[in-house]
């Protein structure tokens, strides 16, 4: 490997040392894949799910986001909130939707080549996958309260259903809704991959800082030579 | 590492906190109540100001069905002369339905200008003169091994010998059949223990097919069918072209049966008249009542309908009225039909569970006549028979008769239980006899007890009790006098369908449900889990005849209004709470063709529609796409509205139709 490329994916670590301490660096490569794989199968599951409760459905409605659909009573969804002026849920999110496969693809990968990058760069890389449960929520958060808050003012029942922002998570109420927001599976695999991805940077950080410092105390060494 | 730790350590407290958010706040239900504590003194206090009996109580508590809960079993009766058959849950005794088969009926939006159900119903139209009413007596359910399958339920009209079938996963009617040869049609209907066939037995005979003969040419001329109705349960129709009737003689035949099991490939009617009297009081003859029931032995038909397969096939048959017939020297020669001697006059013939036993319940005699299918086919193999006027074997009573109980008087119809009983319902006496089934001892049948019922019993019907695998528990009484059981409503009483209690001991009446809106004669019980029916259609834009996605079908969006010439095709959707287009023009003259589907997809978002002044009412079930049309006569500006109350909106839920002049 060039000196430059080390200097960009930072110090190799030596046969003789990797044979010693086989386990030190094995176990931040092991987190960052775990990381990595449950984020690829959080794509096929549920990661949040709304449900409304109401007299007339005893089973109550439920809606269930996946990070590329909704999945569940949408039509019957829709139906109702043609009376308060509310938009069709299918129109809600849908450049995340449209890219979230691939971007998540892409977040998984760079957790993988975290890796195999041994300075503070690794810590980059992993960041979008740490932060992904977050920004779901977030970006969720912002689609409920475009949609509470941009009501059709001509709608039947604009008179009694002001506007309104839905909490994300937990309980809430619209007319006679009671309405509980939860995370499903999806999101929870997420956020353990997130708790992985700062564990993961700990022992990774334990394992190179040495040879960083080391390679950093080397150049030095040649700068005053 | 403790910075980290720290970090890992508050994102599982908020995951942990979001799931503490999401315990669902559920209002305790309160605890049943338990033998030690007993009941609540309140309780005690209701039933003593209210004047209860301990059996009272016991009644109230055995049918009592909290809100919410569903009935363990389901009773389909036939409606009588109402045309129709209704469906109650047991042991609620609430009504759950009235299915429309032979009479229009607006809530169902049958027969009220849609075309399927239009279509259906002059399916059974008689020699061009259009029928809109039935007499409905005997529903029976399609059977899978002898045991009901909970798919399909035949039904009969006596009045004009039709069968209609009734699909049970959206309980409507599918298909109406008339047999061309005869007029009217009592004992049907009754299935195969595989509802190959559908067992339909003529009554009142007539000459076959419609033709004339003067009443002095009745023993000649009069003639009767048994007809068997062959069913394709895969596309869930009677297939007439592949059914055939065996011709029997004017003995004016009454119930029938399908042999299961041991007498599988069997059918047994009974008959009344083997006087073949024909009446004509102007001439001093005795009334018909009198002349029928001179002779104490009358003729139980038996139908070996796997032979008559064979002789279908073998094409030893004449074809009349399109309905292939096997007249009575083929049915005689070839082993099809055979007779024995019945008393008298009996009304049931009735199959044991096990189908070793048939049981001819006497009616103007006061017993039970028990028949062994064995017996029978010994008598067959040793040819003990003489042959009655039309040269039908008829078969040696003592050698094919198995046992007799002595019941009471007036005994018409036989269920059984799971405990080896039998019962049969006493109609002069009113009540209901328990009796033993004795198997291949014939000492061993005997009378256990009788309770009365309120009055006039005519059919029984016991859970499960005419299926290879009867339940007990429950059997209903099809009493046909109400007498003083109700409140005054009028001399036209509501007949009175009670519940007995045969689950132990004594049998009791643990329930009086007036019956206020047709006259059941027959009925059966099925275990509710065995129905599978839908809850909503399954795609939106359904044909309910055809079972199938309809051509006719409109999405949101596609609604339409298409002229060709003076004819009008509207392709409109329903929907909480608009009708897509809500204006229609037309001129007068035009033909109107209007489609409506019903896009709902939730649950028991049903959507009626009618159409003041066009005789128009529907009920348009969700994803369901129906069809009407109409010539526009009148002009005007007409209103048309969602009938059923379906949302706050739902007044809201209308449109109006131009007729230019």
């Amino acid at each position: 490997m060039t000196a430059d490329m080390e200097k960009l994916l930072g110090p190799r670590v030596p046969a003789d040392e990797l044979k010693a301490h086989r386990t030190r660096y094995l176990i931040p490569t092991l987190i960052f894949a775990a990381a990595a794989i449950l984020i690829v199968i959080s794509m096929f599951l549920p990661y949040w799910s709304l449900t409304l409760h109401a007299p007339q459905y005893p089973q109550g409605l439920k809606v269930v986001a996946y990070v590329n659909q909704l999945q569940g009573d949408v039509a019957e969804i829709d139906g109702l909130n043609h009376y308060i002026g509310m938009r069709r849920l299918e129109e809600a999110a849908q450049f995340e939707m449209q890219v979230s496969i691939f971007a998540i693809t892409g977040i998984a990968l760079l957790i993988l080549a975290a890796i195999f990058v041994h300075n503070w760069w690794a810590a980059l890389l992993a960041l979008p996958g740490l932060l992904l449960p977050f920004f779901f929520l977030a970006d969720l958060q912002f689609w409920l309260a475009n949609f509470g808050q941009n009501l059709d003012p001509t709608a039947p029942l604009s008179s009694s259903v002001k506007p309104f922002v839905p909490p994300a998570l937990g309980v809430g109420k619209i007319a006679q809704f009671r309405t509980e927001a939860y995370p499903e599976i999806g999101l929870w695999l997420a956020f353990v991959a997130s708790a992985l991805i700062l564990i993961g940077l700990y022992f990774h950080r334990r394992a190179y800082k040495p040879l960083v410092d080391a390679q950093k105390q080397a150049a030095k060494a040649v700068e005053r030579a | 590492m403790k910075k980290f730790l720290t970090i890992a350590l508050v994102i599982a407290l908020v995951a942990i906190g979001i799931v503490a958010c999401g315990g669902e706040e559920k209002t305790p239900t309160p605890a049943p109540v338990s033998v030690e504590g007993g009941l609540p003194a309140s309780a005690m206090e209701i039933a003593a100001a209210r004047g209860l009996t301990p059996d009272d109580i016991a009644a109230a508590l055995k049918t009592y069905t909290p809100s919410g809960k569903v009935d363990e079993y389901l009773l389909f009766m036939s409606g009588g002369h109402s045309g129709n058959v209704i469906v109650a849950g047991i042991p609620s005794m609430r009504i759950l339905k009235n299915i429309a088969v032979f009479t229009p009926e607006s809530w169902q939006g049958y027969g009220f200008g849609s075309r399927e159900s239009e279509q259906i119903l002059d399916a059974g139209n008689v020699n061009g003169v259009k029928i809109r009413m039935g007499d409905t007596h005997h529903p029976a359910l399609s059977e899978t091994n002898g045991d009901y399958d909970g798919e399909y339920l035949f039904i009969n009209d006596k009045t004009h010998a039709r069968v209609a079938v009734v699909d049970l996963r959206d309980f409507e009617t599918k298909q109406i059949v008339k047999d061309p040869l005869l007029i009217s049609a009592h004992g049907s209907t009754f299935v195969t223990p595989n509802t190959e066939y559908v067992v339909q037995a003529s009554q009142y005979n007539t000459p076959l097919g419609w033709e004339y003969a003067p009443i002095s040419e009745y023993k000649e001329k009069y003639r009767g069918t048994i007809t068997f109705w062959k069913f394709d349960r895969s596309k869930g129709r009677i297939l007439p072209e592949e059914s055939f009737a065996v011709e029997i003689p004017p003995y004016w035949q009454d119930l029938c049966d399908a042999g299961k099991l041991a007498s599988d490939g069997w059918a047994f009617c009974n008959s009344f008249n083997s006087e073949l009297y024909t009446g004509g009081v102007a001439q001093g003859n005795p009334p018909f009542e009198a002349g029928v029931s001179q002779r104490d032995m009358d003729y139980l038909h038996i139908v070996n309908w796997k032979r008559a397969e064979e002789v279908i096939k073998a094409g030893k048959y004449e074809t009349l009225k399109g309905m292939k017939v096997i007249r009575i020297p083929t049915a005689a020669a070839e082993g099809v039909l055979y007779l024995a001697p019945e008393p008298k006059s009996p009304h049931g013939v009735d199959v044991s569970p096990d189908g070793k036993y048939i049981v001819v319940a006497g009616k103007l005699d006061p017993h039970v006549t028990v028949y062994s299918i064995d017996k029978i086919k010994q008598a067959i193999a040793d040819k003990k028979w003489t042959t009655d006027d039309y040269g039908i074997p008829v078969l040696d009573f003592d050698a094919v008769m198995h046992a007799q109980v002595e019941l009471g008087l007036g005994p018409l119809h036989t269920q059984f239980d799971d405990q080896g009983y039998a019962y049969t319902s006493l109609f002069l006496d009113s009540a209901i006899a328990r009796w033993k089934l004795g198997g291949d001892d014939p000492s061993a049948y005997a009378l256990v007890e009788k309770t009365p019922v309120q009055y006039n019993v005519g059919h029984i019907a016991a859970a499960e009790g005419d299926t290879v695998s009867p339940d007990g528990k429950y059997l209903v009484a099809l009493n046909k006098w109400a007498v003083d059981r109700f409140a005054p409503v009028g001399p036209l009483l509501p007949q009175n369908i009670q519940l007995l209690d045969i689950s132990s001991g004594q049998m009791k009446v643990i329930y009086d449900m007036p019956m206020g809106i047709g006259e059941p004669h027959y009925a059966q019980i099925i275990k509710t889990d065995k129905i599978k029916a839908w809850d909503v259609y399954p795609e939106v834009g359904w044909d309910p005849i055809a079972q199938a996605p309809s051509k006719y079908a409109t999405k949101a969006g596609e609604e339409r209004v298409v002229r060709n010439g003076n004819q009008v095709e509207i392709f409109m959707t329903s929907i909480r709470s608009r009708l897509t287009p809500d204006h229609i023009e037309i001129k007068k003259g035009d033909h109107v063709i209007w489609h409506i589907t019903n896009i709902e997809t939730a649950k028991d978002a049903t959507h009626g529609f009618q159409l003041g002044g066009y005789n128009i009412s529907l009920s348009i079930e969700p994803g369901e796409t129906t069809t009407f049309e109409f010539e526009a006569v009148n002009d005007g500006v007409f209103a048309f509205y969602c009938t059923e109350f379906c949302s706050a909106l739902h007044l809201e839920m209308m449109g109006y139709m131009f007729v230019q002049p």
